[in-house]
């Protein structure tokens, strides 16, 4: 907690954490924004793939221009992330081997020229080339003023890109077909989307860093998934959840030395889905526990309901009392399943024995007839 | 070559192998990322593990991080249970956390563990000679190698006790269920060796690569054969081609040989994905341009047989009748010269008796809706494909 408040009034006096928590917050909310459509689309993987692919490029753009702008070398990751993603539809398209096969050579093989390229780089008698290691895990120190507002504006540009093309990309997500037998051209809302998720993908390398960019994407939408169905709120909640992973997870690491930003948000935003996962009112494994408890507890009660009915049944008088132990061997039972129906009005209990009021027997009444006339 | 050199050569290629093996399954069955989850989940069990054990080469760390790993198949398996999201999200999500963990673990404690993060990454194969196994002070070759050796060994006995199992699980997992295999014995089976095989592979060749080493050797013979065993033994070749040969790359560009050994295999999977004979690229795209002339050939051939007209049947029209190109017309009308199936008098078209025969046959095998009928018949016919 010390370490907190130090670091917000650190954050109202010092210019650099202010532009580098705006960075990371913008970075989040678009992040989290565009992750909602991969989440939906069921590329959740293909970020990472993407994100690995866009080493090399970033080695090359350096190793060719010479020069450490943050601009050159995310143009080189969003190329070389580009062909990586093409190179996966190509593979999928044209040969037998299946899409995870497609991810996981390009992820893996682009990885490993860039890392080659990289520890090539270093060996190079050039002083410049300290600080491109940064983008293997991220340091949003390292964030500038102009690269906000490079991020400002693309997320803007791709806010205002998927407001123009809202209704095309929702029915995209929800069926496809249907979006094709309306005339609308789904490769072109299909690039545009994909360009847009690698376009966020490559401006959170500086910040995240190659190897957990991909869960940026997924994790706030995940868990934004969870709380809502409609997708105007799940873009909204993904965002903030974004937004708020960045943030926290910016000014935790700052706060300790030596912490690479891209883990700390990682796992802040694994924290997000963790909490959605189990708290959500509606999908939420707590809640679905409790009412999976609650229908089997009601099942048990109307199964005695149901025995006390056949038993009523065979009186005239239908709130004539009988004998609890008569329920003795059916194992649905317990005083507490009786008075709880008791509480319900459902049935009276006198001593030890028992008698259906009207109400229940109707209630009863109106199960067995569900029952029987389900079984026909 | 020094000893050393060839001892990184030797651990790099039974690496290699140890990792193809298990690959091509995980290829075959559609679970290639599970391999990537697995390697970057087991970072935080390598961590914890050298805690515990101060060795990280202990055989108590390799069991403890494999077990990591297994937990991972586990918990990505829980979560696509729970519906919660869908499958591949779950995969995404469960292993950045885990290798977050991994990654914190080791900065926080720098000082007190000898693993830095470029060797997460990328490992570290050009180490792995100096690390040597002592027993009595007598030294017995490299750790890396004995523990490797060990794993492919015992990958490779399972592998020839379970290839029936395995295979026909692979293949066919409803009738190796009905005859009694259990699946889930077989597919934690196979996670186990992976995992264990990851371990091993990952002080050598770091957590990404290992994905690469798995795979791309699968991939890239899968393009080339279906035969289960061929697949095998071609996945070791390759994968131990590329690991001396990836030495060799790294040695030259003085960087990172795990780098080099997949960018090796990189370049591997793209010849094979160019010019595998049938399933490559460019044979799949050669044979799509062919059977879309051929086609039109066909559908050519049609429409001259049902006009007598002279307009609908003269050369300069055809663009216009039947919507062609003009270098599309006449490359379809040049495919039916040669094959002999129409003849050309002053502009008008004609069916030789062959083609007609041709184009009667085509009608009745296309609506007797034998399309595989047709592919013989353009062999018996055929002088030149299209």
């Amino acid at each position: 907690m010390q370490v907190f408040f130090s670091y917000f009034k650190l954050l109202l006096e010092d210019y650099t954490l202010q532009i580098i928590t705006l960075g990371t917050a913008i970075l989040g909310a678009s992040c989290g924004m565009l992750g909602s459509f991969a989440v939906l689309r069921k590329q959740s993987l293909l970020g990472d793939a993407i994100s690995h692919a866009a080493l090399p490029g970033i080695a090359l753009a350096f190793l060719l221009l010479g020069t450490k702008n943050s601009m050159a070398i995310l143009l080189g990751a969003l190329i070389s992330g580009l062909i990586g993603t093409f190179w996966i539809r190509g593979m999928i398209k044209n040969t037998r081997l299946k899409s995870d096969t497609a991810l996981g050579l390009v992820l893996s093989i682009f990885f490993g020229v860039g890392m080659l390229l990289l520890t090539y780089i270093q060996k190079q008698p050039n002083a410049n080339q300290a600080g491109l290691d940064k983008y293997l895990f991220g340091q949003a120190a390292t964030l500038l003023i102009s690269d906000v507002w490079l991020l400002g504006i693309v997320t803007s540009i791709s806010f205002i890109v998927l407001l123009f093309f809202w209704k095309e990309l929702k029915l995209l997500l929800f069926d496809a077909d249907y979006t094709r037998t309306l005339g609308f051209n789904i490769q072109f809302l299909d690039i545009l989307i994909t360009s847009f998720i690698v376009l966020a993908i490559v401006l959170g390398l500086q910040t995240v860093g190659v190897v957990l960019m991909s869960a940026m994407l997924l994790a706030p939408a995940a868990a934004a998934r969870q709380w809502t169905n409609k997708l105007w709120v799940m873009v909204l909640l993904a965002a903030t959840f974004g937004a708020f992973s960045g943030v926290i997870g910016t000014g935790i690491s700052a706060s300790y030395s030596g912490l690479s930003t891209g883990p700390v948000i990682v796992l802040v935003a694994s924290f997000f889905v963790i909490i959605s996962f189990i708290f959500s009112p509606e999908r939420g494994i707590l809640f679905k526990q409790l009412r999976k408890i609650k229908n089997r507890k009601d099942l048990k009660l109307f199964k005695t309901l149901s025995l006390m009915y056949d038993i009523a049944q065979t009186h005239e008088d239908i709130s004539h009392p009988h004998q609890i132990a008569i329920l003795n061997n059916f194992q649905g039972y317990s005083t507490k399943t009786l008075k709880e129906l008791e509480e319900q009005k459902l049935i009276r209990l006198n001593g030890k024995m028992w008698n259906m009021t009207k109400n229940g027997y109707q209630k009863a009444a109106q199960l067995f007839n569900q029952n029987t006339g389900a079984n026909e | 070559m020094s000893s050393s050199q060839i001892e990184i050569q030797l651990i790099a290629s039974i690496v290699a192998a140890a990792c193809a093996l298990p690959g091509v399954f995980l290829v075959l069955r559609k679970m290639s990322l599970i391999s990537d989850a697995i390697s970057h989940s087991i970072l935080p069990g390598i961590v914890v593990g050298f805690f515990i054990t101060q060795d990280l080469n202990s055989p108590l760390n390799i069991l403890l991080a494999a077990l990591t790993g297994i937990v991972t198949v586990i918990l990505v398996e829980f979560i696509q249970k729970t519906g919660l999201v869908k499958e591949d999200t779950a995969i995404g999500l469960v292993f950045p956390a885990m290798f977050s963990i991994g990654v914190i673990l080791i900065a926080l404690n720098a000082n007190d563990v000898h693993l830095d993060i470029d060797a997460v990454l990328v490992g570290e194969l050009a180490f792995t000679p100096f690390d040597r196994m002592l027993i009595n002070g007598i030294d017995l070759g490299p750790k890396a190698l004995w523990i490797m050796g060990v794993i492919l060994i015992v990958t490779i006995s399972l592998l020839v006790t379970f290839f029936k199992e395995l295979k026909i699980s692979t293949f066919d997992e409803g009738l190796a269920t009905a005859l009694g295999f259990s699946p889930v014995v077989i597919h934690y089976g196979l996670m186990s060796i992976a995992s264990v095989t990851t371990v091993g592979a990952f002080d050598a060749v770091g957590a990404i690569l290992v994905v690469a080493l798995m795979i791309a050797p699968a991939a890239t013979v899968y393009l080339l054969t279906d035969n289960l065993k061929k697949l095998l033994m071609g996945s070791v070749v390759v994968g131990v081609f590329s690991a001396i040969a990836g030495y060799w790359v790294a040695h030259w560009l003085d960087a990172t040989i795990a780098g080099a050994i997949s960018t090796v295999l990189g370049i591997v999977f793209l010849m094979s994905y160019l010019f595998a004979p049938t399933r490559g690229v460019l044979s799949v795209l050669y044979r799509k341009r062919q059977q879309r002339k051929e086609v039109m050939l066909l559908t050519f051939l049609l429409h001259i047989q049902n006009h007598e007209e002279e307009e609908e049947r003269h050369v300069n029209h055809l663009n216009e009748h039947i919507n062609w190109h003009e270098v599309r017309a006449k490359s379809v009308l040049e495919l039916a010269t040669k094959n002999n199936l129409i003849l050309i008098k002053t502009g008008l078209i004609s069916l030789t008796p062959k083609g007609v025969d041709f184009t009667k046959q085509a009608i009745q095998y296309i609506t007797d809706n034998e399309r595989s009928e047709i592919e013989t018949m353009k062999d018996e016919l055929f002088l030149f494909r299209g």
